[in-house]
């Protein structure tokens, strides 16, 4: 046997106790990210083996959650793909007008800047005290960064370029206030987002939405998980209401595909069609 | 000629960065249709990028050229380009899929990431082919192919457009051959007949 196979097998083991003990449910991950990610973190543990380090993270809690931070934490970065946001707002936003309230569930919102684009999005396009959006994460930690709307100064250039790819309408800067190499985003855009833990792997719906976002969230899901997810979406959203996935991700050959349409060429955004009467 | 001989690599992983079109051009060029493996790469692309070179590079070539879908289970003959933005993992079973994990050695696409993967999944039977550009992408991936036993190739660093992407390889891996780029396709079609 070779230690990469001995190593998969020490990873469905945890896996599994980690589900038993704690709920949290990775067996359905894609395995190829998660073994980088876990050997990453076993390098940082301490530990010299997966096997070693499960009876340490099957008793203690905290032990478990810097292993937990190191499976789920994602990187995002405010307007990431342009082009997406530059489509949402010229051919999503002009339906969402048309209601007197728009929800909207970003699901996997980590840090939290995908949630402050929206916002900013729709505040510009005129929908200021119409819109919440719901952003949850696994992870509790990062939603609790998220809330904060604090990030590394150094990030903000770039975000600024996204932020006028994407059609932005306003200057960004007045989005935020730099203080110690920070970047402070303005209490305003925290208005509209309530921020939440939902874990997409064990957790129910949430009802009657208009709109969810999942990008780049479910390509860490094996098909059976992903199935499930999007199950959970498709039940979640209202007829007429947009599912807008990553880049490279599409509905194609997926269970609940026929209900929807492409709404944009080239992008991953879906409209839920009316049920004929 | 050895009897009943079998294809005894089940893909080739490939990591350029600058100069990368045109190699890419030259070598994905010069394979043959009916080549017998699939061929897995990452070149460093600019985050906005589209398909456009996986695009263009299906015009020039007789294999197959296109950007890795995911879940996509790859085929012989055909080419997956790593798309931008996301790294390319191979799982076991022979899919793909993307991570948006940080990027490693500053760049997403990481060669690392594909030939730590894809050489996980293929051990011994796998070839990793470092070609032209900047930096150290691309090292430890080949070491670990080195490692599981798989086929080492680096380009010749005097023949390169830029030279410090093979000379990192060659200083972390003793490669199983040191060759100029336009010998590439015709090692690999020798290695892949067994």
């Amino acid at each position: 046997m070779t230690p990469e196979e001995l190593f998969d097998i020490e990873i469905q083991l945890l896996m599994e106790g980690v589900y038993q003990v704690y709920g949290y449910d990775f067996r359905e991950y894609a395995e190829s990210s998660l073994r980088r990610r876990l050997s990453q973190w076993l390098a940082g543990s301490g530990c010299a083996t997966l096997s070693l380090a499960q009876s340490q993270i099957l008793r203690d809690r905290q032990f478990f959650d810097t292993l937990l931070r190191g499976i789920t934490v994602n990187v995002s970065e405010m307007f990431r793909d342009p082009a997406f946001f530059k489509a949402i707002r010229e051919q999503v936003v002009p339906y969402l007008k048309t209601y007197p309230f728009v929800k909207i569930w970003l699901a996997g919102c980590a840090t939290g800047e995908e949630a402050y684009s929206m916002a900013i999005l729709l505040l510009e396009e005129g929908l200021k005290g119409r819109f919440r959006i719901y952003a949850t994460d696994i992870n509790e930690e990062v939603i609790r960064k998220a809330q904060d709307g604090i990030y590394p100064l150094q990030e903000l250039q770039h975000f600024t370029r996204n932020y006028q790819h994407a059609g932005g309408t306003g200057s960004f800067s007045d989005y935020y206030t730099a203080r110690y190499n920070h970047a402070i985003l303005a209490p305003s855009l925290r208005e509209n987002i309530v921020f939440a833990a939902h874990n997409l792997a064990v957790d129910t719906d949430f009802g009657e939405m208009n709109m969810i976002l999942c990008r780049n969230v479910m390509i860490y899901f094996k098909q059976s998980l992903k199935e499930r997810v999007l199950g959970l979406f498709d039940s979640s959203l209202l007829p007429g209401g947009f599912l807008c996935l990553g880049t490279k991700e599409s509905l194609e050959h997926r269970r609940i595909s026929d209900r929807y349409d492409t709404v944009a060429a080239r992008m991953p955004i879906y409209r839920k069609r009316y049920e004929k009467k | 000629m050895k009897k009943n001989s079998v294809c005894p690599f089940k893909a080739v992983v490939i990591g350029v960065s600058t100069g990368g079109v045109s190699a890419l051009k030259f070598l994905l060029g010069s394979l043959p249709k009916n080549f017998p493996a699939p061929v897995l790469v990452v070149t460093h692309i600019t985050p906005d990028s589209d398909d456009g070179l996986a695009v263009l590079l299906d015009t020039m070539c007789t294999i197959r050229v296109k950007e890795a879908d995911e879940q996509e289970f790859v085929v012989p003959g055909t080419a997956y380009l790593a798309p931008a933005n996301y790294h390319l993992l191979v799982e076991r079973g022979g899919s793909l899929t993307f991570s948006v994990d940080p990027p490693v050695n500053f760049a997403r696409p990481s060669v690392d990431v594909l030939f730590e993967t894809a050489a996980d999944v293929f051990g011994s039977a796998l070839i990793g082919v470092v070609l032209t550009g900047a930096g150290s992408d691309g090292s430890r991936g080949l070491l670990r192919i080195k490692q599981s036993g798989g086929m080492t190739i680096v380009q010749e660093p005097a023949d390169a457009e830029l030279s410090s992407m093979p000379e990192s390889a060659l200083q972390m891996v003793k490669a199983d051959h040191i060759v100029c780029l336009n010998e590439i396709p015709r090692l690999l079609t020798k290695l892949l007949a067994g």
